[in-house]
């Protein structure tokens, strides 16, 4: 199978999805001008392809979703970029006061068929520009939340999402657009709300998403190497959550350990923990512990935002000390 | 203006100058990382605009902001090493290129997330109308930064209750890669309109225009007149930061804004054609502007990082007590802590 990088898996999920509707449309920030189309490369192209229906947008995220809302609204399928997760920020009331309540409160006459990509990540980029607000988003009813970790997910979900009536939150990540990974010439897609094994193991189970995903499968060689078997569990969709899976591997390897890159005060990881005690609390060999990003604003100066940010060496350290039974 | 004012005017331009290409510099070597704005061409703007205030007056800007810090007084050794995220920086090493500070400046900092400042320099200036200080707030901001909600919710409110604050607009036509056409429904001053506000256009490129149209917005915010908004007109040489290509302009329209350059302008039309220096003067100021910065990146490359214990500093400036350190959060080894809960290790 070919290799392509995650950016490129992006693109032509886009470029399909356009070809095969013409009510797909994109708008954002420097979609188009910039360094031959989008802060990150994304769009590169794609507005000569299809003319009026790639536009530059002002600054204003507010807007961006909410025009983007009432254009689904009115039969378009917009695709919304927002150049970093950071700035959706600006448009948090049009996000959860509007676009997440229109099916539910409006009692089903209105349905929201829009995509809102971002992508998370860091890079010396400081403090409000180092955010991850995955926690957040999932915690919101009515939203759908995609997170995938390689150019494969990113691509079959991203299709997905834009052929979906709901609205989806499409979570990217900076240090994953270069990466890369085979995915099929021929046409396919991945359904939302489908975790998928990307390890299989019996000692513990490792269960994450997005970036940390990667940085847990670096992981998982080093401890296999000193006879840790782990299994990850790699959610792609945070809401609604695939509890099942996430159940099946922890009543296989008795042991569970959340790997997520933002802050673990109201993480993901507690949800999660939370739901692995209710549901499997018998299963059980060690407490569920969790991985997360330092609580701090991201520091700049590059010793302290390494600090910051969990690595690898983090997800090693945290098995081998549930291996010893230190939980 | 006597004369040394005038040549100050100068040297703190050409000082932002070599600073920016210097730190471009760096940034190529790798000693300065993430986003690098780069102030090139918008020069006069920051220098005019501070000479025209008082020491005290207010200053919020975006987060090109090494213009401004050098204009009100940081020492180009602090902006350097916070570039280079060390220790003796502005902050720390903590915010970086886009979001130095030096409150005992009145210097209340670069802000990364466009139209953020706007509503908290309204929100100073009034502190400062409350209090009776008389001071003013001036608050830059780039033209892609009005049309977002922020900007309007301002200068409603500044216009509203009247407040001393002079909205300056760095003009340089381009949000990133957007073009102003592309992103603005109606010219400039017409958003002032709007707002039934006192606005100026300024050549943003002259630094002597840029400074009167300052002086007198501020004496109207000291006399109760209330907000100004200044569109000043300027153009960036440089790409929109060290990430950017730059291959939306056209060589041609960035040639011809070249010829426009605030700096040797300043020289040829006011400094030299007054007679007021020497070209040996003014390579004497241009030699002592690049020992100057060079001796920042000196400092900066010398300066230690900062502690990793100082990681989780000022994260409360009133401290809580059965606060667990960071939180929640069980602080990892390579912090010197403990990874398990149970308190095993
Ligand atoms: C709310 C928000 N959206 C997007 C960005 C990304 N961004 C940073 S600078 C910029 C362009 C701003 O242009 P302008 O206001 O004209 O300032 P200039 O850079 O030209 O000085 C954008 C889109 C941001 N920082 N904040
Ligand atoms: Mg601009």
């Amino acid at each position: 199978m070919p290799e392509i990088t995650y950016r490129e898996a992006l693109k032509r999920a886009l470029r399909e999805e356009m070809q095969r509707d013409p009510t797909v449309v994109i708008w954002g920030e420097d979609v188009v001008a910039y360094a031959g189309g989008g802060a990150y490369g994304v769009t590169a192209g794609l507005a000569k392809e299809f003319p009026g229906r790639v536009r530059d947008t002002p600054i204003a995220e507010e807007a961006i979703v909410g025009v983007g809302l009432g254009a689904a609204m009115g039969g378009l399928r917009p695709v919304c970029e927002i150049m970093t997760v950071n700035f959706t920020l600006v448009a948090w009331d049009q996000i959860v006061n509007h676009v997440a309540k229109q099916s539910h409160m409006f009692n089903g006459q209105i349905k929201v068929p829009m995509v809102i990509r971002t992508p998370n990540g860091h890079g010396r980029t400081a403090a409000t520009h180092s955010q991850n607000f995955d926690a957040w988003f999932a915690s919101i009813p009515s939203l759908k939340v995609v997170a995938p970790a390689t150019p494969y997910d990113a691509k079959g979900l991203l299709k997905t999402a834009i052929r979906d009536d709901d609205p989806v939150i499409f979570l990217e990540h900076l240090q994953l657009y270069s990466t890369r990974g085979e995915v099929p010439d021929e046409e396919y897609l991945i359904p939302i709300g489908e975790a998928d094994y990307k390890r299989r193991g019996k000692d513990l189970s490792i269960i994450t998403w997005g970036r940390m995903t990667i940085e847990s499968l670096k992981a998982a060689r080093i401890l296999a190497e000193e006879g840790i078997d782990v299994e990850i569990v790699d959610l792609r969709t945070l809401r609604p959550l695939d509890v099942p899976t996430i159940l099946e591997s922890v009543r296989k390897t008795n042991r569970a350990i959340v790997v997520e890159e933002g802050w673990r005060t109201g993480g993901l990881g507690a949800e999660i923990a939370a739901t692995i005690q209710e549901q499997a609390f018998n299963y059980l060999d060690a407490p569920v512990a969790r991985v997360a990003g330092l609580e701090v604003p991201m520091p700049y100066a590059r010793n302290l935002e390494r600090a910051t940010i969990p690595f690898a060496e983090d997800v090693v350290e945290a098995a081998r000390a549930m291996m010893r039974n230190e939980y | 203006m006597d004369r040394e004012s005038l040549i100050s005017l100068y040297r703190q331009m050409l000082l932002i100058r070599v600073f920016e290409d210097r730190a471009a510099e760096m940034y190529a070597k790798a000693k300065i990382a993430g986003f690098l704005h780069l102030y090139n061409g918008q020069e006069a703007i920051a220098v005019g605009a501070v000479s025209a205030l008082n020491p005290d007056d207010e200053i919020v800007v975006n987060y090109r902001d090494h213009g401004w810090a050098l204009a009100r007084g940081c020492s180009a050794r602090a902006v350097m090493a916070e570039l280079f995220g060390r220790a003796t920086g502005t902050t720390g090493g903590r915010g970086g290129s886009m979001h130095l500070v030096d409150v005992s400046r009145h210097f209340w900092g670069g802000y990364a997330i466009v139209g953020g400042h706007l509503p908290l320099a309204v929100g100073l200036g009034v502190a400062a109308q409350y209090l009776g200080t008389g001071r003013v707030t001036l608050c830059s901001m780039g033209d892609g930064s009005t049309n977002i909600g922020t900007f309007h919710a301002a200068m409603n409110w500044a216009k509203l209750w009247n407040v001393p604050v002079i909205f300056v607009v760095e003009n340089n036509q381009y949000a990133m890669g957007t073009a102003y056409e592309v992103h603005s429904a109606v010219p400039m001053l017409t958003k002032a309109a709007g707002y039934d506000m006192y606005a100026e256009e300024v050549d943003g490129m002259d630094v002597m225009a840029v400074r009167e149209a300052v002086c007198r917005a501020a004496e109207r915010a000291r006399n109760g007149l209330g907000p100004s908004f200044l569109n000043m007109v300027t153009y960036r040489f440089r790409g929109h930061s060290m990430a950017d290509p730059d291959v939306q302009r056209s060589k041609e329209e960035i040639a011809e804004w070249r010829k426009r350059d605030p700096i040797t302008r300043f020289a040829d039309e006011v400094l030299l054609k007054r007679g007021l220096v020497t070209q040996a003067d003014l390579d004497a100021i241009r030699k002592s502007v690049e020992e100057e910065v060079e001796d920042a990146i000196q400092f900066a490359d010398q300066s230690p990082e900062p502690p990793l214990e100082s990681l989780y500093d000022y994260i409360y400036m009133q401290p809580v007590s059965n606060m667990q350190i960071g939180g929640s959060l069980i602080r990892p080894p390579k912090l010197g802590g403990r990874v398990a809960p149970n308190g095993k290790r």
